[in-house]
């Protein structure tokens, strides 16, 4: 019992509570409806979900670094303006993608000098930058979304690929999550994120260029961000200034829920990707059983503060217990690991 | 996962392995659903949650009472593309036979409009259609009126309460609104040509347009913005039900002397008539809408109904044709003033 407890304090576990749940909401959900456990439908979730499971990746880096970024949605859009704005300017749709790749890592890189080189707090920076790339979308196209993109482009947003059920993004998503995971916890560079998070100092002196690691993984976040925009514009078939309005949210949410520590230093890839997953699965659950929408919007938010009061309220168990049997409580950053 | 990393990573790695192989296995094989008797339809708003819908329902109920259909309304919290794909996608999936859709976002929902297009499903977008690129995705669009009409009508409301002098100014939905667009861009040469003692607070329309995004608190905060940015204001026309009941709200509690019109629901302006506060309010009726559209997709279904130019559908005892762009319109905006408004607020 004590092991368990002391297990899940330390958010390990978490992870695979998340796939637990994952599993469960499969389960129930293809038995009290028939419409979700289709090849179809399955094609739908992935679909929905791939955006945010694109920059869900470079957000539990960042959050786990001890930072964050709140400006991943309007970025998001600013890359699709730009590439419909450059379409819509007679550049080549294939060179206009690539146009957009260069603006969305210099939105990250903007973020990034800002914390690490000017030493601003990312939450404030990313707000702030949050309204300006919001606003440059508005600058580029106004209110007039572009539209009529090329079929072939398009195609590839809205079709499955030949003979299966999954949609064309999956071709990228897949690697993309499965060289997260080896990043976050098999390579120099995921226990570099880690030391970050607990400790920058710390960092700092067992020789990490923690600036410049921090500043390289914001523009990669942009550059993630980018290739979520392509997924987003061609699955949309159209450019427009209000796209992926609240997607930061939604992302960071999906971070947390994942196991991922706010304050840094703790989680895993596997609690990420399982809790975008779970959130399009029982999305798609609620929707299929006919669930009220604003329920629905409940849901997500009560999945959230579950995540984060559960491990908390383990701990204040488990610290009472100790004071039962006095035992003296271990600080809680001995508890943090490394993976 | 200190010490035994390795050992935790290989458990972690069986459990991902355990939980993908039964996730594939619940995914695969499932029964197809058996079709209902008589039509399941879709009734599919920009958003739940707004009393404008909420008519507009009223009206697709009742039509499917009358066909003996299952109507179900259904829609995101929030009016976005994106969030209507979701609902666009549920409704492919329970196979309905006919979708009745206010488009939240004229391009975006395209594509999922065409996969339930594929799927069988007959489409009608009721008051807000796809872009006219995008015709070819639904059966027919139910529109109100003429967009330029719904926009002129609006700046002869305001020429009348003002006495047809003044500046005045737009307070509409969201920048990318294409209803509100459409109807601006009328305004414009319309109040030219027409008030020539009449002009726009910005010198041009365009940059008379204040954006309350269809949200109570920014749409009054945009009403007051115009009256410090722009203090001999004398108008205020706000072409949306959330923007123009905010202003009369923050009108009534300023004191302000601008005139205020728009497109208001008559249930939640009543007072602000009544009390004079606002003039007059117009808005096609919504009910009708529904009602209309309904009628357009079951014909559809029926095969007794295209939507080419020049087809038609019956939709209770009226008859609707199809003009160029494949839309069938209800008429001109109904307004609602002193008179008559005691009779309508109890409807809509």
């Amino acid at each position: 019992m004590m092991s368990k407890l002391s297990a899940l304090r330390g958010n390990i576990g978490w992870d695979k509570g998340v796939g637990i749940l994952l599993l469960v909401t499969l389960i129930v959900g293809s038995l009290i409806t028939p419409d979700f456990a289709t090849t179809s439908n399955l094609g739908f979730v992935v679909q929905d979900i791939g955006e945010i499971m694109i920059i869900a990746l470079p957000m539990a880096f960042l959050i786990i670094a001890g930072e964050i970024d709140l400006s991943v949605g309007s970025a998001l859009s600013l890359v699709s303006s730009t590439i419909g704005y450059s379409f819509a300017h007679g550049i080549s749709f294939g060179f206009a993608i690539l146009i957009g790749i260069c603006v969305g890592a210099a939105t990250g890189a903007l973020n990034g000098f800002l914390v690490n080189y000017l030493g601003l707090q990312s939450l404030a920076v990313t707000i702030g930058t949050m309204g300006l790339f919001r606003g440059l979308c508005f600058v580029l196209l106004g209110n007039t979304p572009v539209n009529q993109l090329p079929d072939f482009w398009t195609g590839l947003g809205v079709n499955n690929i030949p003979h299966t059920f999954l949609p064309w993004s999956f071709v990228l998503i897949a690697p993309l999550v499965f060289f997260a995971w080896i990043l976050l916890h098999h390579t120099k560079i995921g226990r570099w994120t880690f030391v970050t998070g607990i400790s920058a100092e710390a960092a700092r002196f067992s020789g990490i260029p923690v600036k410049r690691f921090k500043f390289l993984m914001y523009v990669a976040t942009g550059v993630m961000v980018s290739l979520a925009a392509i997924v987003y514009t061609l699955r949309f078939a159209s450019a427009s200034p209000d796209s992926a309005m609240g997607y930061e949210l939604t992302t960071i949410a999906a971070v947390l829920f994942g196991g991922v520590s706010i304050a840094g230093g703790f989680g895993t890839m596997w609690g990420v990707i399982f809790s975008v997953i779970e959130l399009g699965a029982i999305r798609s659950v609620l929707q299929l059983v006919n669930f009220s929408s604003n329920a629905l919007q409940m849901v997500s938010g009560a999945l959230l503060l579950f995540s984060v009061a559960f491990p908390k309220v383990i701990e204040l168990l488990k610290s009472r217990r100790e004071a039962r049997v006095k035992k003296p409580s271990p600080s809680l950053a001995s508890m943090r690991s490394v993976e | 996962m200190k010490g035994s990393s390795r050992h935790m990573q290989k458990n972690k790695l069986k459990a991902v392995l355990a939980t993908a192989a039964i996730a594939a296995v619940a995914f695969v094989g499932a029964p197809t659903q058996a079709h209902a008797a008589g039509l399941k339809i879709a009734i599919m708003p920009k958003a739940v949650n707004n009393g404008y819908f909420t008519a507009w329902n009223q009206g697709a109920q009742k039509a499917c009472k009358e066909i003996k259909a299952t109507c179900t309304y259904l829609g995101p919290t929030e009016a976005t593309g994106p969030a209507q794909v979701q609902f666009i996608n549920q409704v492919i999936q329970k196979k309905y036979d006919v979708l009745v859709i206010s488009a939240a976002d004229q391009n975006a929902i395209v594509p999922s409009l065409n996969k339930a297009k594929a799927a069988g499903i007959k489409i009608v977008t009721s008051d807000a259609d796809v872009a006219t690129s995008a015709a070819s995705s639904r059966v027919v669009a139910v529109l109100p009126a003429a967009s330029a009409r719904i926009g002129t009508a609006e700046v002869d409301w305001i020429a009348a309460a003002t006495g047809g002098k003044g500046k005045i100014a737009v307070l509409s939905a969201a920048a990318t609104a294409a209803n509100q667009n459409a109807w601006i861009a009328a305004m414009g040469p319309y109040l030219t040509q027409k008030y020539p003692n009449m002009s726009w607070v910005g010198g041009t329309v365009d940059k008379s347009v204040f954006y309350g995004n269809d949200d109570p608190t920014t749409s009054t905060a945009q009403f007051d913005a115009i009256l410090s940015q722009y203090p001999d204001v004398a108008g205020i026309i706000a072409p949306t039900t959330v923007g123009v009941l905010a202003a009369a709200q923050e009108k009534k509690a300023k004191s302000a002397t601008v005139h205020v019109t728009g497109l208001g629901l008559p249930s939640q302006m009543a007072p602000y008539i009544e009390d004079g506060t606002v003039e007059k309010v117009g808005l096609w009726n919504p009910i009708d809408l529904g009602y209309v559209a309904v009628y357009a997709g079951a014909a559809a279904k029926a095969g007794t109904f295209t939507g080419k130019v020049g087809s038609s559908f019956k939709a209770g005892t009226k008859s609707y044709s199809v003009v160029a762009g494949g839309i069938a319109y209800l008429g001109d905006p109904f307004t609602f003033d002193k008179s008559n408004i005691e009779t309508f607020k109890s409807i809509y």
